[in-house]
């Protein structure tokens, strides 16, 4: 029988890691996200599971922590809130360059600088269009309740493994605070270290005899090297782009008008498009699940079909930018936003989309 | 003699390691990192320990350590290299794990991750080369750069009412209860090169017994950043650097 919990969003992720059979949790503590590291060390994973969990001295001592991890080909993870994640950028970027799989949780808080602990999306651009030196994604999934917290925990590992590529869960401090019930994974064993060798061929478990040494870095002084690097990992965001896009729509098939929201926004957008449908308004609304890849040639085809959309985010307008790429120019698109840590109201929202699409 | 008469293995007395590989090495000569990576290749050969054993690489003149020696390796961000070997030594605790870095990577940029690493007494290794300056970038003055030292950024010597003092970070390290053998060691001769050698396998028998962080300091040359011959480099170090980085076990528990 399924195992129904009412939990943090935050103590979801924490038990879908344990549950799916992650290695190692390396972290540092910062609201509103604390929770994560919290609910494993209660748990003591390392008793059952054998999984490792460690306070790290700092985010970027974290990063680097799951950089080494990673590289032997282990299942691991860090977490933070934005003024943690600026500082993991570094990290991020060797390890998108070194193609190391691993998982990374933020937990969004309302910036810049220390801002504040409530809730933002203001790491959208931070977050899908690279965030670190140097040219590289990362898949970017953007969860809207709780279960997804649990469920995006699994498939970021899943994605990750499947690319060797860092995926971010990219969450905000209502999603990871909240409780709701959760249905959550079944037990998965972590790997063994055969397995590792086997699948991972790459990881550095230490070299056999026989085989050639791994090396794991993010080094090619020779131009001509290092373009061929970029080039595979373009081809690689292709291949993502082209086969991981997830979205899910909500009253879409009539709309005249489209809200595009992602987490927070998109659970308080479903109110608004109640909301207008009961005055006669058709609206439809989108959620990315996916933010890198971003469901552009849906979003082109509800261009062709719509005489509007609302790109609504906790944000000055950040994935506007991509709305308006995917719809080029074809309706018009605006922006509705709260900045600071502020979540708009459902009515907020109609009245905005009122004042600036449905005319 | 012909060179094959030479070569004939009757004849043999010293043979370079196995571990050792073939790629040429891009150290210029008289730098200390070539007989370093010798010394460890050759501990990691004699001691059976190939299998089992994972390098993190630095930035600096060390970053491509990974050519030279056939283990597994990874390369680390600049100063990050015990926070990755934590992350590989927690998740493979039988393996031998050791980090090989320079002044700048260990003392400057990573000295957060230095500290805590050997405070949480991660059962590692630290190789250290202490030769007081950036070789890699071009000269520039390093956490352990000589008062009055010349160097790329402190032209006219190092002034400590600008700088700071030269930081003995070695010393701090053998304060901190999660080291277990701490010591100062060079190579600029024979004595010299083999009491490093049993350092090297001192360490590396510590992370088995699970005794805490060895810390290996190599008090070296850059005859390059110094602008001196390699030999003139072996007497200014030891004129110089010796008194400031004496050499000898700072802590052995």
């Amino acid at each position: 029988m399924e195992e129904v919990r009412l939990m943090k969003g935050n103590e979801a992720i924490a038990e879908a890691a344990i549950r799916c059979g992650c290695d190692g949790y390396f972290g540092y503590p910062i609201t509103p996200q604390s929770e994560i590291m919290e609910t494993m060390m209660l748990l003591k994973p390392w008793e059952t599971t054998g999984m490792v969990v460690l306070q790290a001295e700092s985010e970027v001592a974290a990063i680097n922590m799951v950089y080494g991890a990673a590289g032997c080909g282990k299942k691991s993870m860090t977490s933070s809130s934005s003024p943690g994640i600026s500082l993991k950028q570094e990290g991020i970027s060797y390890i998108a360059s070194a193609e190391l799989p691993c998982v990374i949780v933020n937990v969004m808080r309302g910036g810049p600088g220390l801002g504040t602990i409530q809730p933002s999306q203001a790491d959208y651009y931070q977050s899908v269009k690279g965030g670190g030196h140097g040219d590289y994604k990362m898949i970017v999934l953007a969860p809207a309740s709780v279960q997804e917290m649990a469920d995006h925990t699994v498939l970021a590992f899943d994605l990750a493994f499947k690319y060797r590529t860092p995926v971010m869960l990219l969450a905000d401090g209502v999603i990871g605070q909240m409780m709701e019930k959760v249905v959550l994974p079944p037990f998965q064993p972590r790997m063994t270290e055969e397995e590792i060798r086997e699948k991972y061929p790459w990881g550095t478990l230490g070299k056999l005899k026989g085989n050639k040494k791994n090396v794991i870095t993010s080094l090619a002084l020779l131009s001509e090297e290092m373009e061929k690097t970029n080039n595979h990992l373009q081809a690689k965001y292709r291949e993502i782009e082209k086969n991981e896009v997830l979205y899910e729509e909500f009253q879409c098939e009539d709309a005249d008008y489209l809200i595009v929201a992602f987490g927070t926004c998109a659970r308080v957008c479903q109110k608004t498009v109640e909301m207008a449908r009961e005055e006669g308004i058709k609206v439809g609304l989108l959620r990315p699940i996916t933010l890198f890849p971003f469901p552009t040639e849906t979003i082109k085809k509800y261009a062709e079909q719509t005489k509007g959309m609302l790109s609504v985010e906790m944000n000055a307008g950040q994935m506007i930018d991509d709305v308006r790429l995917a719809v080029n120019g074809k309706v018009p698109v605006e922006h509705y936003g709260r900045l600071g840590g502020i979540v708009p109201a459902p009515d907020e929202v109609l009245n905005a989309l009122k004042e600036k699409i449905v005319k | 003699m012909t060179t094959n008469e030479i070569i004939n293995p009757a004849n043999l007395v010293h043979k370079k390691t196995d571990l050792l590989t073939d790629v040429p090495m891009h150290y210029c000569p008289g730098c200390s990192h070539g007989v370093v990576h010798k010394l460890l290749a050759e501990v990691i050969d004699e001691m059976g320990i190939q299998e089992e054993t994972i390098g993190v690489a630095p930035v600096g003149c060390a970053v491509f350590a990974y050519n030279y020696i056939d283990i597994d390796w990874q390369q680390a961000a600049h100063g990050r290299a015990p926070a990755v070997a934590t992350g590989i030594k927690r998740l493979l605790p039988e393996r031998y794990v050791f980090t090989y870095q320079g002044d700048g990577d260990l003392a400057a940029i990573g000295t957060a991750e230095t500290i805590h690493a050997c405070n949480r007494g991660e059962n590692i290794m630290i190789i250290f080369i202490n030769n007081g300056i950036y070789g890699m970038t071009g000269g520039q003055m390093a956490p352990t750069t000589l008062e009055g030292m010349k160097t790329s950024t402190s032209p006219y010597g190092r002034n400590v009412e600008l700088n700071g003092y030269p930081l003995n970070i070695t010393k701090l390290l053998a304060e901190l209860e999660g080291t277990c053998y701490v010591t100062r060691q060079s190579v600029h001769n024979v004595a010299g090169v083999r009491r490093a050698k049993k350092a090297i396998q001192k360490g590396f028998e510590n992370s088995e017994l699970k005794k805490g962080t060895s810390v290996i300091e190599i008090v070296s040359t850059c005859n390059s950043g110094w602008k001196l011959s390699p030999a003139a480099s072996n007497d200014w170090m030891v004129k110089n650097m010796f008194p400031a980085y004496p050499l000898g076990d700072l802590k052995n528990v």
